[in-house]
């Protein structure tokens, strides 16, 4: 942290948000200033409280499934499969192959989604105006196959507790091959409007530099920690659905900076595309739905269960009383927590590297706020 | 995974009470330790990388859990865990609230299994109990690829030791939950609402919390006529 100057009137104390395109919602920072400089943040959240956890113990379990994609609403699958598993694991029911490999397509086709979006708005946000453009374009793709499986775009509560409501549409899995063959020359594309762009390179470059250390220690997780060159992805670390089946790479950064964090997304989509190929091939007729009733009553007990969302871990944390209504569930967002991290990444850069910073956490409000 | 990563025991059954279960009585925080090391070590369950959760019935309630770590933890904080469950393979730990940050660093330390990230932590409200809330934290460790939970079970009005001094992430949380259950942390650096607004009235996850009665209470007060809900 820099020294403050010694005339004292120049710390200067601003406010940014909660209405300002750059913060990707209603998240308000009160900024510490000296000159340009950042002296401090502090971050101002629950503008979108909307108590999802209190709701959830009103809800029977398959009734609080829809209201878990509204959270992170740019992941509402990745949210949906986190949330059925967890039910799941509670239940100890195994559910069948084919549902599995549906789970994995839908859910990686969904992290690319929500890394377009990030890359979109984050290149928006520093200045580069056409990729946002572009990765809308790809992600209306992505939005068209969830429209035609499961009726949503955008919330789309694709799974049921026990498997799958429906069965894929004729023509699926040669459409989603169609999209990713279309989809990896884009991502070059990208790449040469950004990656050896000198401004690019500028803007992102040492910018909000987090150590391994200082990630683990914030609890930083996804591919925020990746980019600081901790390899660590719960699709490797502790398999769900059929992750150890299928082979990918995880992707790290070297110097945790918002260039090297750029880095491990692109990758991450490349990826991301990789396994999706894989369980197209494995993909095999069956059923999609396992051993679970039409009323959902755990056995009293409590259970953990995270995956790797878009954003980072995404946990959910249940207790049940025996009844058909959860007693307690609690979501750990990534967004919050990586969140947290603001305030050491944004010490001594200029108010414009904020925009940066913001915009390499990839946060979602909904999330955040819950 | 690592060599402690253990199968939950199929066979054993009713060992350990399921904690979750409000019961009348003060809670499990001043029962003795009765199910610590009860059943032996069994060895891991044969294909242990592949949860065979369909095989065998599966436990339907929380096991004793055994362990080398838990011998250490019970070997240094005698009198510390009053109670140690395995339940869908993640082990819980019940503490004792005086000795949370003494056994939160040492495990957070490479001797203690090096559970450096803070997963999670949040609160249960049980109003039955005499020490109504359950805090929860969920650990993780890189090098043993493994969860923990810890428990302390608190009383209406009093504090809980915070432990933004052993991981940074616990300061929103600890925000979140004082914000959530109104339980307040000594040692918190900065203890204020965090996602309902300053001048809120009450605290939203408590069970007593009724989302009808506000509903009624607010267009009581700012509509002057009685809710239809």
């Amino acid at each position: 942290m820099p020294e403050a100057t010694f005339l004292d009137a120049s710390e200067l104390l601003i406010n940014m948000g909660p209405q300002h395109p750059a913060t990707h919602g209603v998240l308000r920072v009160k900024l510490k200033l000296d000159g340009e400089r950042v002296l401090g943040t502090e971050c101002i959240i629950g503008y979108l409280h909307r108590g999802v956890e209190k709701i959830a113990e009103n809800r029977t379990y398959q009734q609080f499934a829809p209201y878990v994609d509204r959270m992170d609403y740019c992941a509402a699958v990745t949210n949906g499969m986190g949330y059925v598993e967890t039910v799941e694991k509670l239940l100890a029911v195994e559910i069948p192959p084919r549902a599995q490999y549906t789970r994995m397509i839908l859910a990686e086709l969904q992290r690319i989604a929500s890394h377009l979006i990030w890359l979109g708005t984050h290149a928006l946000d520093l200045g580069a105006m056409t990729p946002v453009f572009y990765t809308f374009r790809e992600r209306e793709e992505i939005l068209k196959i969830f429209e035609k499986y499961c009726g949503a775009r955008l919330t789309t509560h694709a799974f049921r507790i026990g498997g799958l409501q429906y069965d894929l549409y004729d023509g699926f899995e040669k459409e989603v091959v169609k999209f990713c063959d279309y989809f990896l020359p884009k991502v070059d594309e990208y790449e040469q409007l950004l990656t050896q762009n000198r401004i690019w390179i500028n803007r992102t470059r040492n910018v909000g530099v987090l150590s391994g250390e200082d990630a683990i220690a914030y609890g930083v997780t996804g591919p925020m920690l990746r980019g600081s060159g901790v390899k660590w992805d719960i699709r490797k670390a502790q398999p769900y659905e059929a992750y150890d089946q299928v082979d990918f790479e995880v992707p790290i950064g070297e110097h945790g900076d918002t260039y090297d964090r750029y880095i491990v997304r692109m990758q991450e989509m490349r990826q991301s595309v990789r396994i999706i190929r894989q369980c197209v091939e494995r993909l095999a007729p069956g059923p999609i739905f396992g051993k679970v009733g039409k009323v959902i009553k755990p056995p009293a007990g409590e259970v953990y269960h995270s995956i790797e969302a878009p954003k980072g871990e995404l946990g959910y944390y249940l207790v049940s009383d025996g009844s058909v209504n959860p007693y307690r569930v609690r979501v750990r967002p990534p967004s919050l927590i990586n969140l947290q991290a603001l305030d050491k990444m944004a010490q001594g850069h200029l108010v414009a590297d904020i925009v940066a910073i913001i915009g390499t956490i990839d946060i979602v409000l909904g999330e955040v706020d819950r | 995974m690592t060599d402690e990563k253990q199968e939950p025991p199929k066979a054993a059954e009713g060992a350990g009470t399921p904690v979750e279960k409000p019961a009348p009585e003060s809670g499990g925080a001043t029962t003795p330790a009765k199910p610590i090391g009860a059943a032996p070590p069994k060895p891991p369950a044969a294909g242990a990388t592949k949860p065979s959760v369909a095989v065998a019935k599966p436990p339907i309630k929380p096991e004793p859990w055994s362990s080398p770590l838990l011998d250490e933890l019970l070997g240094r904080f005698p009198g510390a865990i009053t109670e140690a469950v395995i339940f869908r393979k993640l082990p819980s730990l019940n503490l004792a609230k005086e000795h949370l940050v003494a056994i939160c660093q040492f495990l957070k330390s490479p001797e203690g299994g090096a559970y450096t990230l803070l997963t999670d932590q949040t609160a249960v409200d049980y109003p039955q109990r005499a020490k109504r809330f359950d805090i929860i934290y969920h650990l993780y460790s890189f090098r043993r690829n493994d969860r923990l939970r810890l428990r302390v079970q608190v009383g209406e009005g009093e504090t809980v030791p915070s432990v933004t001094s052993v991981w940074l992430t616990a300061n929103w949380l600890e925000r979140e939950v004082y914000d959530m259950f109104g339980v307040a942390y000594e040692g918190h650096p900065d203890l204020k609402r965090i996602l309902m607004p300053d001048g809120w009235v009450g605290h939203p996850l408590r069970k007593d919390y009724d989302i009808l009665k506000q509903d009624e209470a607010w267009v009581k007060t700012n509509l002057g006529i009685e809710s239809a809900q």
